[in-house]
């Protein structure tokens, strides 16, 4: 099982078939304390850049993308009630959404853990 | 990206902010703090909670002299200036002809001059406006050689008195010129966050060594502009540009109390005619507080529906406030759906989301009245 990584700072990991999806710690870094995540509704149908969920902090909203095709299975509820958890563990608990892979082999085009380092080194 | 740095203007603090770690965004024209490493949230509970320190030196500082001083300001503000007694502070706005707002402002008379305090965004308009109309006998000086510090919470007296006792005696809305650590200050007892605390006038020689010594009291944190945002929407103030600006009126903004006695009955200031026709027959639309059911936040420029979905106006600030622990906004509403209690929805992201029309501030305003 590896963790796979976007250039829009999702994180995206598959077990069974089934992708979890989340922002990274770099993500939650930037857009400090978070006090709102809007999730999609299970069943919607995700387009790779499309948009999926919304994250809020105390100055601005941002929107957070599909890093794949796929369709929502699982959201997580509990940042409902405590959105500060994606600045806790944005990377295990704070996790977004759970989705299954239209093609898997989408995955290849994502950074590797290394390859995301390097990337937000590089900002 | 360097070109854009390099060409955005440092206050006295620039070095100090970088060296506490801030994230700095370019803000009317001035490279400024946005956050710290505390973090907009818990520099905003901080401020609160015991006493936070901004550095608001982007705002413009003007000092008016000459023997008309007054009567020619009163032509371009709604306030009574004229009764304003040595040491004492006052918020403003410049008004248009069409009764519109060109900013607001602190005026304040220290004696022997006014001493205003005017947006950063504004402050060359506003220059051009006051030399333009400002007649004989008055001198404008844009005092460009000092910073503008905020100390500013429950605890700021107290931190503030340790390097110059006379500071608690200030009551909310005076001026004093005290010596703080050795150099010579213009202190008024303001500030915009709802709190109680101070605004610092210091020379620019002297400011980052000011800035230090309270930054260096346990109760003192850095605060960015983003708390300092989140604070003042708390405290229902009006951020010009978002929820005042040039096409609204002191009367629609909900800013009546800037409109003094003597004013509403003699007139004598730009849009006058406009503004006392609003102020006796009532303006067609309002500034409100809507206080979002639900968790999710609604920014400026949501439109606001009434209960059959017309559109009744718009969001003009709207973020998450940390002391209400909760979505929080101003907006403009038609004036039969300004009572507070009015339920309305507020479109966000597409989809209808209930809200209330609430009495402001959400967070009680706590100043020094002596």
């Amino acid at each position: 099982m590896t963790k796979k990584f976007s250039q829009e700072h999702e994180w995206i990991e598959l077990e069974d078939g089934v992708a979890t999806v989340g922002i990274t710690d770099y993500a939650q870094q930037s857009l400090g304390d978070i006090v709102y995540v809007e999730l999609p509704e299970v069943g919607k149908k995700l387009t790779k850049d499309g948009d999926a969920a919304v994250v809020e902090s105390v100055k601005a909203a941002s929107d957070v993308y599909a890093p794949l095709d796929g369709e929502i299975v699982e959201v997580n509820e509990e940042l409902d009630d405590n959105p500060a958890l994606v600045n806790e563990a944005p990377e295990s608990d704070g996790w977004f959404f759970r989705m299954t892979l239209t093609d898997e082999s989408q995955l290849d085009e994502l950074m590797d853990e290394a390859a995301y380092k390097d990337f937000v080194e590089g900002l | 990206m360097a070109d854009q740095e390099s060409e955005l203007l440092k206050t006295a603090l620039y070095d100090l902010h970088v060296e506490l770690g801030a994230k700095m965004v370019p803000f009317a024209g001035y490279a400024m703090p946005v956050q710290y490493p505390l973090g907009v949230k818990g520099e905003h509970l901080h401020t609160r909670a015991k006493a936070g320190l901004f550095d608001v030196s982007h705002m413009g500082q003007v000092r008016l002299t000459g023997e008309n001083r007054v009567a020619e300001l009163e032509k371009l503000v709604p306030g009574d200036i004229a009764i304003l007694k040595p040491g004492r502070t006052r918020y403003s706005a410049f008004t248009q002809d069409d009764g519109t707002i060109l900013d607001d402002l602190m005026i304040t008379n220290a004696g022997d001059s006014l001493f205003l305090v005017i947006n950063a965004a504004c402050k060359d308009d506003d220059i051009v406006h006051m030399r333009a109309n400002l007649g004989d006998g008055v001198s404008l000086e844009e005092i460009d050689d000092r910073a503008l510090l905020a100390l500013q919470g429950p605890d700021a007296a107290k931190v503030l008195a340790r390097f110059a006792p006379s500071v608690a005696d200030l009551k909310f809305m005076s001026f004093a010129e005290i010596e703080i650590a050795g150099s010579l200050c213009f202190v008024t007892r303001s500030g915009y966050t709802g709190e109680d605390g101070f605004e610092i006038s210091v020379p620019n020689a002297d400011a980052e060594a000011l800035a230090r010594k309270l930054l260096a009291e346990e109760e003192v944190e850095a605060i960015g502009l983003g708390a300092r945002d989140s604070l003042r929407l708390e405290a229902g103030l009006c951020l010009y540009g978002n929820d005042i600006d040039t096409t609204t009126t002191p009367v629609e903004g909900d800013l009546n109390w800037i409109i003094n006695k003597r004013r509403r009955a003699e007139g004598g200031f730009k849009g006058a005619d406009v503004i006392l026709d609003q102020l006796e027959h009532g303006a067609d639309r309002k500034r409100v507080g809507i206080k979002p059911e639900g968790n999710a936040p609604a920014r400026e420029h949501t439109q606001i529906l009434n209960a059959d979905g017309e559109d009744i106006g718009e969001i003009t600030s709207g973020g998450f406030g940390p002391t209400v622990d909760g979505p929080i906004a101003m907006g403009y509403v038609a004036i039969e759906f300004a009572e507070p209690g009015t339920k309305v929805d507020l479109m966000v992201r597409g989809k209808a989301r209930p809200a209330e029309v609430v009495e402001l501030p959400f967070a009680p305003h706590r100043y020094f009245r002596g």
